[in-house]
């Protein structure tokens, strides 16, 4: 394990040991089960954000792909009464799309990524207000609620996307494979093709990456595809999480947590530096912290503020640490 | 190299290029043979950089011919220029520094097997290519922790690794000391002997006479002339790049040391902690720090300067202990700094000419936070016609002028500031020669006037040229002082290589 991951990762441990041991209820394999369900639905999130937060870009709007795909989602199931296999493909093809969207505007018409997504941010949410008139709505019929054909296949797919599977005594639940096959494909993509290359040499250093006969607008563009279809994803997990879809409030902030999970799992907002398992720890970490304070019993109005400081003290002697290592390597050498 | 029967490897004629309001290349040509090492030479704006780019497939030429192996080709991107072997080792270099050195030197060319990169391969692929630019280090290096000449190499070996035939550098030696320039030139002349040609762009006559084979001399956009080996020289190359001849090209005149006006005692800079250094400048005098890069020197300049605060030790401005931890307060005590790299610390590239001038007096001028216009334009102007800055308006970027003209604008903001020291961290890197002979003119000019001036430069004739005394720095330390008439390279290169230590 890397240095700065080993950081995170004793964090991540130090917390959960702590928090342990203050309340045993915390052990108990149905808060176990929930946290590792709500860190997978943010790790994958935060995966996608890494991509784009590599390359030296940033995307504001995932939270708003969320409540967007969420709504989409619902309204094919239960108004269009569409198959769910269909709908689940149109909603994927949709968060493509505003990928790449994002991606042209950013490379072709060099809009700035903050303001391209800023807006992604705005347009999308209020778009998924506007299709539901803000009323709530889901993927599956909550009781008595009439008006869903195909009723069979979305209890199928709700069983695959928010279901549960028996190890044991041990529920694990299906967000975290999904995480599982998500997480392996990015680390695979990010540090083993050609493409993940070229996304740290770009992040790096742009114009050389474009000397060495680097296509680097279209890499950008699939950095923020990337971003968005993991967005989507979490989408969809996160609607038949939720059950019942808020198009207001569902997934709102979660860029946020997105972004602040890239960071804190080694993601230079400068571009060029970040791991996949760095970022799925400090996911975790986002919503171990969030446990904890549940669980010890801190008000929950200070959720926001002890997240942010920890955000920060992390970053912190992340950026301590790093200096540490590259004056002992300066030493070393002369 | 038998030019006459054979056709030339590389030949371009006729090429004409204009950007928006500049006519860059006038109808230039220009032929490389194999195993050749062609010098361009030429002021700033000449076109040198231009032609490169043409010539390197990264922007097309308007019109003009363009033969490799007596075909004529067009670029269209650098990989079609790469496919006819022809690289480009850029001046701002080009590495990821994220990445080892395998990852660089093979970046947008990967071997893969299965879509997967094949690191294995590449690994062994990349130690071949080191050892053929004498470099013995772990493929698995960042290239970012390597100092700027071993980057340099590796930009070389990417090259090579690309089976180039024509490597194309454009001034390579700009960043490298004195060592790593040797180490450069016997990889260049081993590739030589291999018949790789060799397009070598300096502002370093000195170099080029150690180097080239033939030297092409371009002047404001077209050919001025072409030397062949024998006749290479000084005199031959300044004449036919400023189309007069140079008379005295650092002309000093020696001033009577007057009292002190910096005095430095034992201070420690944060990036060197152990050696305390101390040292003095007087009034109208010219200081020298020579030293290999890495020796502490520009952070010596940054801790006087107060960029990076001294750990312990004094500096004394005109006799008055000043506690500099800032450098406002290096201001406040009438110090200036030209920064090495001007671009990101001397200048706001995107501002115009006036508002960098003025941006150091805003707030002595200022009436409680307004603009003082007035003053502004007096400052601009004042700067503008004592530095002799051309540039169309005061209202031009920054960034459209050329090195020698920003140069003149770091310095032209300080002087309204009237200070009494002035730091200069590589004053004349990547200026032409003629904009050079004015930075020195007006170090001449402000030392004549009672400003007391110390220099960091790792260009040994201009530290030999411009002192009146010089301190050689050694990894941190100061490895010696050396009076004008001790001055010699040699005297410089054996204090600064830790060869011989002068109490």
């Amino acid at each position: 394990m890397k240095k700065n991951i080993l950081g995170i990762f004793i964090l991540l441990v130090a917390i959960f040991v702590v928090t342990a041991m203050i309340n045993p209820k915390f052990l108990n394999a149905y808060n176990m089960q929930n946290l590792i369900k709500w860190s997978s639905l943010y790790a994958i999130m935060s995966l996608g954000v890494a991509f784009v937060i590599i390359t030296g870009g940033i995307d504001l709007s995932i939270g708003s792909v969320v409540g967007l795909v969420s709504v989409v989602l619902s309204i094919c199931l239960k108004l269009e009464g569409m198959d769910p296999w269909s709908a689940i493909g149109i909603t994927l093809i949709l968060s493509l799309g505003i990928g790449l969207v994002h991606g042209l505007l950013i490379t072709k018409a060099k809009v700035q990524p903050f303001v391209v997504t800023l807006c992604g941010l705005l347009v999308y949410r209020s778009l998924g207000r506007w299709l539901t008139d803000n009323q709530s709505i889901g993927p599956i019929p909550l009781e008595g609620d009439p008006g869903y054909v195909n009723i069979e296949q979305i209890y199928g797919l709700d069983f695959i996307f928010s279901g549960k599977i028996a190890i044991g005594s041990f529920n694990l639940p299906t967000p975290a494979l999904f995480l599982l096959v998500l997480a392996l494909a990015a680390a695979v993509f990010l540090r083993r093709t050609i493409w993940g290359r070229y996304l740290f040499a770009l992040g790096n250093n742009e114009e050389g990456t474009r000397y060495s006969g680097i296509d680097t607008d279209r890499m950008k563009i699939i950095a923020y595809v990337l971003c968005s279809l993991f967005a989507g994803i979490a989408g969809i997990l996160f609607a038949f999480e939720l059950d019942s879809v808020q198009p207001a409030q569902t997934g709102e902030f979660y860029e946020l947590y997105a972004i602040a999970a890239a960071v804190l799992g080694g993601c230079s907002l400068r571009g060029g530096e970040g791991s996949v398992l760095g970022v799925v720890i400090a996911a975790a970490v986002i919503r171990l912290i969030y446990n904890s304070i549940n669980m010890v019993g801190i008000s929950t109005h200070l959720e926001f503020g002890i997240l942010g400081l920890v955000i920060l003290l992390g970053v912190i002697g992340d950026e301590y640490l790093k200096k540490r290592v590259s004056q002992k390597q300066s030493l070393s050498k002369t | 190299m038998s030019e006459a029967n054979s056709i030339p490897l590389l030949k371009v004629s006729g090429l004409r290029k204009s950007f928006p309001g500049v006519l860059a290349l006038r109808g230039v040509s220009l032929s490389l043979e194999k195993g050749e090492v062609l010098a361009l030479i030429g002021e700033n704006g000449a076109g040198k950089s231009t032609l490169m780019k043409i010539l390197a497939g990264v922007q097309p030429a308007d019109e003009g011919h363009y033969q490799v192996d007596g075909k004529n080709v067009q670029f269209r991107n650098v990989n079609e220029a790469m496919e006819q072997g022809i690289a480009l080792i850029h001046q701002e270099l080009n590495l990821c520094g994220n990445l080892d050195l395998a990852a660089n030197i093979f970046l947008g060319r990967e071997p893969t097997r299965r879509g997967l990169i094949d690191d294995v391969e590449m690994r062994s692929q990349t130690e071949k290519f080191l050892s053929k630019v004498g470099l013995n280090l772990p493929v698995e290096t960042l290239a970012g922790s390597l100092p700027i000449g071993k980057q340099q190499l590796i930009e070389i070996a990417k090259a090579l690794s690309c089976n180039a035939r024509v490597l194309i550098m454009d001034e390579p030696t700009s960043s490298l000391s004195q060592k790593e320039t040797e180490t450069l030139f016997g990889v260049v002349k081993n590739l030589r002997s291999k018949g790789i040609s060799v397009i070598y762009i300096s502002h370093r006559l000195g170099e080029v006479k150690e180097l080239a084979d033939r030297v092409t001399v371009f002047r404001d956009g077209e050919n001025a002339g072409e030397l062949k080996k024998d006749q290479i020289n000084h005199p031959n190359m300044v004449s036919l790049m400023v189309g007069r001849e140079l008379s005295e090209f650092y002309d000093r005149k020696r001033h009577q040391p007057q009292k002190n006006i910096l005095s430095v005692k034992g201070l420690c800079c944060p990036s060197f902690p152990d050696y305390p250094l101390s040292l003095e400048v007087h009034a109208g005098e010219i200081v020298g720090i020579a030293g290999l890069v890495g020796a502490g020197r520009t952070e010596l300049l940054q801790t006087i300067f107060g960029v990076t605060p001294a750990l312990s030790g004094t500096i004394e401005i005109d006799g008055e202990v000043k506690n500099i931890r800032s450098p406002q307060a290096a201001i406040r005590s009438g110090i200036a700094l030209a920064p090495e790299n001007r671009k990101e610390h001397g200048l706001v590239l995107p501002l115009s000419v006036r508002e960098n001038c003025s941006l150091p007096c805003l707030q002595r001028d200022a009436s409680v936070g307004w603009l003082n216009h007035k003053m502004e334009d007096r400052v601009t102007k004042q700067s503008v016609e004592s530095m002799k800055i051309k540039t169309p308006n005061n209202e031009q970027k920054a960034r459209f002028l050329s090195g020698g003209n920003q140069q003149k604008i770091v310095l032209g903001k300080w002087l309204a500031m009237k200070p009494k020291l002035l730091l200069l961290d590589e004053p004349t890197r990547g200026i032409d020669i003629g904009a050079k002979r004015e930075i020195y003119k007006l170090m001449e000019k402000l030392a004549g006037e009672g400003m007391a001036i110390l220099f960091v430069s790792s260009e040994m004739e201009e530290v030999l040229g411009m002192s009146d005394r010089t301190y050689v720095m050694h990894e941190g330390k100061i490895s010696g002082e050396l009076k004008q008439k001790e001055l010699s390279d040699k005297a410089i290169m054996n204090l600064a290589t830790g060869t011989l230590q002068v109490a």
